[in-house]
């Protein structure tokens, strides 16, 4: 028995939700007295992987093939299959991200697991009961889910667990494997990257812009507050539609959901399915015109101003701050 | 070319949640239900991919009659013929089998759906569809098209997006900007009450998890108004206050 956690790693470095994925892998293993180890793949330094130990993790088995250095399902979950055979892991955890839901479904039916996507809690286990609580109705309710096969397999929303620091080196070993033309169908030829932004999903500040914003010419506006804060940016719904801003910024219930520690809406009024994207922010600031926008009664702070006027105000006090 | 689209059933975005007194079911009472919409971007590429190059767009729901109200606006959109399977949606996993099974049985050469349905938000039944059809799966992907027997797609990642051509058959799960969604015309509206809705019987499948008990997220405790004026004080309570920044 042990807990299997996913580590996904971005330019060979681990990302910060790997990190939050392989806390809350050991304080299940904690749970169940069993030991947590890891599963990296794809572009990883091996060298970078030791320092799991810190978050609990025993040992990182890893693949860094380069049939494998670019994301493909079924090839990931055949590593991933092998890695859980290997430590006879019965749990696994993955980031709730496209990575983490995308092989969590294949390993469910490989695995014969029970899964569960969008977790926001540490497992109950009771006697033969092992529930967890995830979010549904795009971010406007939560579920208790029991996972009743003897497999489970948990994707855990992103910025909602704490990184544990504690000592420790985890130990390091390779795994390779034969990957058949089956495995990697779907590989991509070519990856486009937007270089030199903050990630949306990665982000522990958020600014983002709707309609107020009046124009994309007066987008600066944030993303001026978005550099001084080192926040990564966002948009609203009609804004997004209306080819102001590119459809992978926007957030929402048909969007991305986001939960990060600050999350700033310039402009936005606040409409139901906004809030189901952005409602587990941790701290939310609204800054509006009107002050019957329905967002102030979900914010915890409020600027009942105009965007022209608040937004530069606010970079400027964000930029004395970091001097 | 023959294109499936599975369509999940699920509450207007515009709802307000509430559940039964029990907490154990969703209070359906004055709730609209309508297409999910990533399911209708997955829909409208495969009729725009049939009205470009020929062959028919069957979609499936599994679910109860009280799905057929949206079962025929996606015919009346443009889909030929439907398929539902007549079950209660009890999970994930039930449903991924239930089309898989149906997939199966109609040699598709495209499975579409949404990404994500937006009551559950698993994210799951296209990888699980895929893995039980032995079928690479894009996901999610915000462009497609075919070209004779293989597809040229792009799936977005974290910080971009990657180019991927990909023999047929495969599944897809969808999301903006694949496909603006059309509002049926009147002409569809008629037509779609005379193409055919297959209502099959479920096979043998279980479910890998039970839902116990819904809740409703903790509401806010009341905003803190900053004077415009002094907007900058607000940067000032974000670190000392609320620790934030």
């Amino acid at each position: 028995m042990a807990v299997l956690v996913l580590i996904e790693c971005a330019e060979g470095q681990v990302k910060k939700s790997a990190l939050e994925v392989a806390s809350y892998g050991a304080q299940v293993a904690q749970a169940l007295s069993t030991i947590a180890v890891a599963v990296a793949i794809g572009d990883i330094n091996p060298d970078a992987l030791g320092t799991l130990g810190q978050q609990g993790i025993q040992k990182v088995y890893y693949s860094n093939q380069p049939e494998v250095k670019n994301f493909v399902p079924t090839a990931y979950a055949k590593v991933i299959a092998q890695a859980a055979e290997t430590s006879g892991a019965t749990v696994i955890i993955l980031a709730n991200s496209n990575i983490g839901t995308a092989v969590g479904a294949r390993l469910a039916i490989r695995l014969n697991g029970s899964l569960a996507t969008n977790v926001v809690s540490l497992p109950e286990i009771s006697g033969n009961t092992f529930t967890v609580r995830r979010g549904v109705f795009s971010g406007k309710a939560f579920a208790d889910v029991n996972l009743t096969a003897e497999r489970k397999i948990i994707a855990i929303k992103k910025n909602t667990f704490e990184v544990l620091e504690q000592e420790g080196t985890a130990e390091i070993e390779p795994i390779s494997l034969a990957f058949s033309e089956a495995d990697l169908a779907g590989a991509p030829q070519e990856t486009i990257r937007t270089t030199g932004k903050v990630l949306l999903t990665e982000a522990e500040v958020v600014v983002s812009g709707g309609r107020g914003m009046r124009g994309p010419e007066n987008w600066h506006l944030i993303e001026n507050l978005a550099d001084a804060l080192g926040a990564a940016t966002a948009c609203s719904k009609p804004v997004a539609d209306v080819g102001w801003r590119p459809h992978h910024e926007h957030v929402g219930q048909t969007g991305t959901t986001i939960s990060p520690n600050l999350y700033i809406a310039a402009g936005i009024s606040g409409a139901i399915q906004h809030l189901a994207g952005v409602n587990s922010s941790k701290v939310i600031v609204v800054i509006n015109k009107d002050p019957e926008a329905p967002f102030f009664k979900a914010a915890d702070y409020g600027i009942i101003g105009d965007v022209a006027d608040v937004l530069p105000k606010l970079t400027e006090a964000a930029k004395a701050l970091n001097q | 070319m023959r294109i499936l689209v599975c369509i999940s059933n699920v509450p207007d975005t515009t709802t307000k949640i509430t559940f039964t007194p029990d907490n154990k079911n969703l209070n359906t009472a004055g709730v609209q239900f309508v297409i999910n919409p990533y399911d209708e971007y997955a829909l409208t590429r495969a009729i725009e991919l049939k009205e470009a190059q020929g062959g028919t767009v069957t979609v499936i729901n599994v679910g109860e009659a009280d799905s057929d109200a949206n079962i025929r606006k996606a015919l009346a959109i443009g889909a030929d013929e439907a398929i539902r399977v007549d079950a209660k949606p009890a999970d994930a996993l039930f449903v991924a089998r239930q089309i898989a099974h149906y997939a199966q049985e109609g040699n598709y050469d495209l499975i579409l759906m949404g990404k994500e349905s937006v009551d559950y938000n698993g994210f799951q039944v296209h990888g699980m569809v895929a893995e039980l059809l032995s079928l690479p799966a894009i996901v999610p992907a915000i462009k497609l098209d075919v070209n004779g027997t293989a597809a040229t797609l792009e799936r977005e990642i974290e910080g971009g997006k990657e180019i991927i051509t990909v023999n047929l058959p495969l599944v897809a799960s969808c999301q903006q900007p694949m496909a603006e969604p059309r509002i049926p015309n009147m002409r569809g509206i008629m037509t779609a009450r005379t193409k055919p809705l297959k209502v099959v019987p479920p096979v043998n499948a279980e479910s890998g998890t039970v839902y116990e008990s819904y809740s409703l997220p903790e509401k806010k405790s009341g905003v803190k108004l900053i004077d415009p004026a002094n907007a900058g004080e607000l940067i000032r309570l974000l670190r000392n206050e609320a620790k934030v920044i």
